[in-house]
C-alpha cells in the first residue's frame, strides 16, 4: 500500500451508470465527502447520491444579461440623446423602440459568453495536468467507463477502510491514484 | 426523460437510435472517423472541389477590393442584388442549426440529439459566408470596423435607429453565441478523442480543444446547466436574428418590402430552408459514413415534416402578401405585385411558388418522406428556389418602384457568379474540415440517449 500522503486517491470501476450511483450512494452515506464520480455522459442520478449542490450559474447569466441589457440601452441613449443629438425627420431623440433589437441582441451576447466562461472557470477548466490523468485505465471514462474516485484528504479517509469499503461494492478494480 | 405522461403514441415510433449500439462502439464509430490514419478518397476529392471554389471566391473578392463593388450588376434603382439575397439565403440556412440544437432541446425531442452537432456547424458556415456579404458590399469593406461603436477621434457613433446597424449586432451575437453553444457542446467529445488518440500530434491538439474535460459529476451539473441555458438564450436570439434582417427590408418605403408580413415570413422561411439544407447535406453524409443506426429513416421524416410545415407557413407568406397588394388599395404596392407575377421575372416568381408552396406538398405523402433520393431531390430545389425567393423580394422590389423613368433592370455579372459560387467553397470547405477533424454527432448526448433508451426497453 502506497503512503497515505503519496496518494491522490482511490479509483474504483463499476461496470455501468447503476452499480456507480448505489455506489456512489453508500460511499455518501458512510461520510465520505471529497467524492466524485467520472461518467462519459451525464447522470442526473449522481447529483442527488453526492448531493452536489444546485450550481448558481443560471445567476451569472442573469446577472450577465441584465448588464448586456441596461449596458446596451445606455449605449443607445448616451449615443443619441447626449453625445451625437442628431434629428431624423422630427423623431424624439430618445426613439427608444428601435433600441430595443440592438439592447437584445447585447442581453444574449453578455450572458451567453459570460456564463459559458463562468461554468468553465467554476469546473477549473482548462485545467491540463491532474493526477487522474496518470491512471491509463482513466481514459475510458470519457468513453466508455464508470467510475468513482475518493480523495486522499478526505477527513475519514484511511487507506485500508477505505480501499475495503470500495471493493465491497463490487467494482471492476480498484485502483490507486499517485499524487 | 424521465416521463410521467401516459405513453403516447410514441411507442409505435421507430427508435431514434439502434439499442444494439453501445457506449463503446458508439465512440468508436465517431472518434474512428477523426483519428483514422487513411483519409478517405472521396473526402480528398470533396475536400478539394471545395477547396478550388473556396479560390475562386478569394479570386472574386481579390478583384472586388482591387476594382470595387462597380464590378457587380447592381447600379442605381437595384443597389442591392446578389449580395443581399445571398446574405439573406446564408444566414436563413443557419437557423435550422439553431432550431435543431436549442429549440428541440427544449422541447426534449431526443431525435435530435443524433443530428444537432452536424447541424450546428452547418450553422456556424452558413453565417460565416452570410456575415462576408454585406462586408463585400460595404465598398470599402476596410472600413467595416465604423459599423461598431468605438471610441474614434472623429466622436462618431453608428446610427441606432438603423436596422442595418442593429443587423450587425444581431448577426455577430448569432455567430458568437452559436459558435460558443458549438464549442461547448464539443469539449466532453474533444476529450473522448483525446482519450482515444494514439499519435502525439492528436493527443495534444485535441488535448488542448477538449480544456481538460474528465467528466466529472459536479462539472457534468454545471455543464448541463448551462447547455440549458444556452439553449434558452438561443431560441429567441435564432428569432430575433431573422427578424432584424426581414427590418432591413420592412422599415424602408419600398412598395413590396413595407410590410408586416416581413418578419414572421422571414423566419418560418429561414427554418424551411434551413431543414432543407441540412437534409441536403445530412443524406449523402449519413449514407457515405454509414450512419443509419444514429441518423434513421425517421430522422429524416421528421426534418422533413418540419420543412413541409414551415412551408406551409412561406406559402402563407405569399398569399398574405398578394392579398394584402389588393387590399391595400396602394397603387405601387399592386403594381409590384403585378409585376412580380408578370413582369420580367416573372418566370422567378412562379418557379419559387412551385419549388417553394408546390412540390414539398409531396412530402405530405409517407413514401416521399421515407425515401431519402426523394426527400433530397425536394430539399435540393427547396435550396434552389428559396435563393430566386430572395432574389426575387431584392430585385422586382427596387427595379420598379415609384417613378417609372426611374425605371431599370438587373442582372448578375460574372462577378456576381463567382463571388456566390465561390462562397459555397468556403462553406463545403469549412464543413469537410468539420466533418474530418471533429466527432460530427454529439457523442456524450448519444451516449446518453442510448443509456435511456435502453432503461426504457427494459422497463418496456
Amino acid at each position: 500500500m502506497t503512503n497515505a500522503l503519496e496518494l491522490y486517491g482511490l479509483l474504483a470501476e463499476f461496470d455501468g451508470p447503476e452499480p456507480l450511483v448505489t455506489a456512489a450512494r453508500r460511499v455518501h452515506a458512510e461520510g465520505y465527502r471529497r467524492v466524485d464520480a467520472f461518467t462519459p455522459f451525464p447522470l442526473e442520478e449522481l447529483d442527488e447520491a453526492l448531493e452536489i449542490r444546485r450550481t448558481r450559474l443560471p445567476w451569472v447569466f442573469f446577472l450577465a444579461g441584465a448588464m448586456g441589457a441596461v449596458g446596451g440601452f445606455f449605449m443607445q441613449w448616451f449615443a443619441t440623446v447626449i453625445h451625437y443629438p442628431f434629428n431624423v425627420g422630427g423623431r424624439p431623440l430618445n426613439s427608444w423602440p428601435v433600441y430595443i433589437p440592438v439592447t437584445f441582441e447585447l442581453t444574449v451576447l453578455l450572458a451567453g459568453l459570460i456564463g459559458v466562461i463562468a461554468m468553465f472557470a467554476r469546473n477549473g477548466l482548462p485545467m491540463f495536468h491532474h493526477p487522474l490523468f496518470g491512471v491509463r485505465r482513466f481514459a475510458r471514462a470519457t468513453q466508455d467507463c464508470f467510475f468513482l474516485v475518493i480523495e486522499a484528504n478526505d477527513p475519514e479517509f484511511k487507506p485500508e477502510t477505505t480501499a475495503e469499503l470500495l471493493r465491497s461494492l463490487d467494482p471492476m478494480r480498484v485502483i490507486e491514484v499517485p499524487r | 426523460m424521465p416521463d410521467s405522461r401516459p405513453a403516447p403514441a410514441t411507442t409505435e415510433q421507430p427508435p431514434v437510435i439502434d439499442t444494439r449500439l453501445s457506449y463503446r462502439s458508439l465512440t468508436r464509430k465517431f472518434a474512428g472517423v477523426v483519428l483514422t490514419a487513411r483519409t478517405p478518397k472521396t473526402w480528398w476529392l470533396g475536400f478539394l472541389f471545395s477547396f478550388g471554389l473556396l479560390m475562386l471566391f478569394f479570386l472574386a473578392i481579390a478583384y472586388l477590393l482591387m476594382v470595387g463593388v462597380g464590378i457587380w450588376g447592381i447600379n442605381i434603382p437595384v443597389a442591392w442584388g446578389f449580395a443581399i439575397t445571398n446574405f439573406v439565403w446564408w444566414i436563413g440556412i443557419g437557423h435550422a442549426g439553431t432550431l435543431i440544437s436549442a429549440i428541440l432541446l427544449l422541447l426534449h425531442q431526443s431525435w435530435r440529439t443524433s443530428i444537432n452537432r452536424f447541424a450546428e456547424a452547418m450553422t456556424l458556415f452558413a453565417v460565416a459566408c452570410a456575415g462576408l456579404f454585406p462586408l463585400l458590399h460595404l465598398g470599402r469593406p476596410w472600413y467595416f470596423y465604423w459599423l461598431l461603436p468605438y471610441p474614434n477621434t472623429m466622436s462618431l457613433w453608428p446610427q441606432f435607429r438603423s436596422a442595418l446597424v442593429a443587423d450587425v449586432f444581431a448577426i455577430s451575437t448569432y455567430f458568437t453565441i452559436s459558435l460558443v453553444f458549438w464549442y461547448t457542446g464539443l469539449v466532453p467529445d474533444f476529450a473522448a478523442v483525446r482519450d482515444r488518440a494514439r499519435r502525439r500530434v492528436a493527443q495534444v491538439f485535441y488535448g488542448i480543444l477538449a480544456l481538460g474535460w474528465r467528466g466529472s459529476a459536479r462539472h457534468w451539473h454545471r455543464y448541463e446547466t448551462t447547455y440549458v441555458m444556452l439553449a434558452a438564450l438561443a431560441t429567441p436570439l435564432v428569432v430575433s436574428v431573422h427578424t432584424v434582417v426581414s427590418f432591413d427590408f420592412a422599415i424602408t418605403l419600398i412598395p413590396g418590402w413595407h410590410s408586416t408580413v416581413f418578419p414572421p415570413y422571414f423566419v418560418a422561411g429561414a427554418i424551411f430552408s434551413g431543414f432543407a439544407m441540412v437534409l441536403t447535406l445530412i443524406i449523402p453524409v449519413r449514407a457515405f459514413y454509414r450512419l443509419h443506426a444514429v441518423v434513421a429513416i425517421r430522422h429524416l421524416e421528421n426534418m422533413g415534416k418540419v420543412m413541409l410545415v414551415t412551408g406551409l407557413i412561406v406559402g402563407h407568406g405569399y398569399l398574405a402578401e398578394a392579398f394584402f397588394a389588393w387590399y391595400s388599395g396602394d397603387k405601387f404596392h399592386a403594381y409590384m405585385q403585378l409585376n412580380r407575377m408578370f413582369g420580367p421575372y416573372a418566370w422567378m416568381y412562379w418557379a419559387l411558388l412551385a419549388g417553394n408552396v408546390a412540390v414539398p406538398q409531396l412530402i405530405w405523402w409517407r413514401w416521399a418522406r421515407t425515401t431519402p433520393w426523394v426527400l433530397f431531390v425536394i430539399a435540393l430545389l427547396v435550396n434552389i428556389t428559396m435563393w430566386i425567393e430572395r432574389y426575387v423580394i431584392v430585385v422586382t422590389s427596387l427595379h420598379r418602384d415609384f417613378m417609372p423613368s426611374a425605371w431599370g433592370m438587373f442582372r448578375g455579372t460574372i462577378w456576381d457568379w463567382l463571388t456566390l459560387i465561390g462562397s459555397f467553397g468556403l462553406f463545403l470547405s469549412l464543413l469537410f474540415l468539420f466533418l474530418r477533424l471533429a466527432p460530427m454527432a454529439s457523442m456524450s448526448e448519444l451516449r446518453k440517449l442510448l443509456f435511456e433508451s435502453k432503461e426504457k426497453e427494459n422497463a418496456g
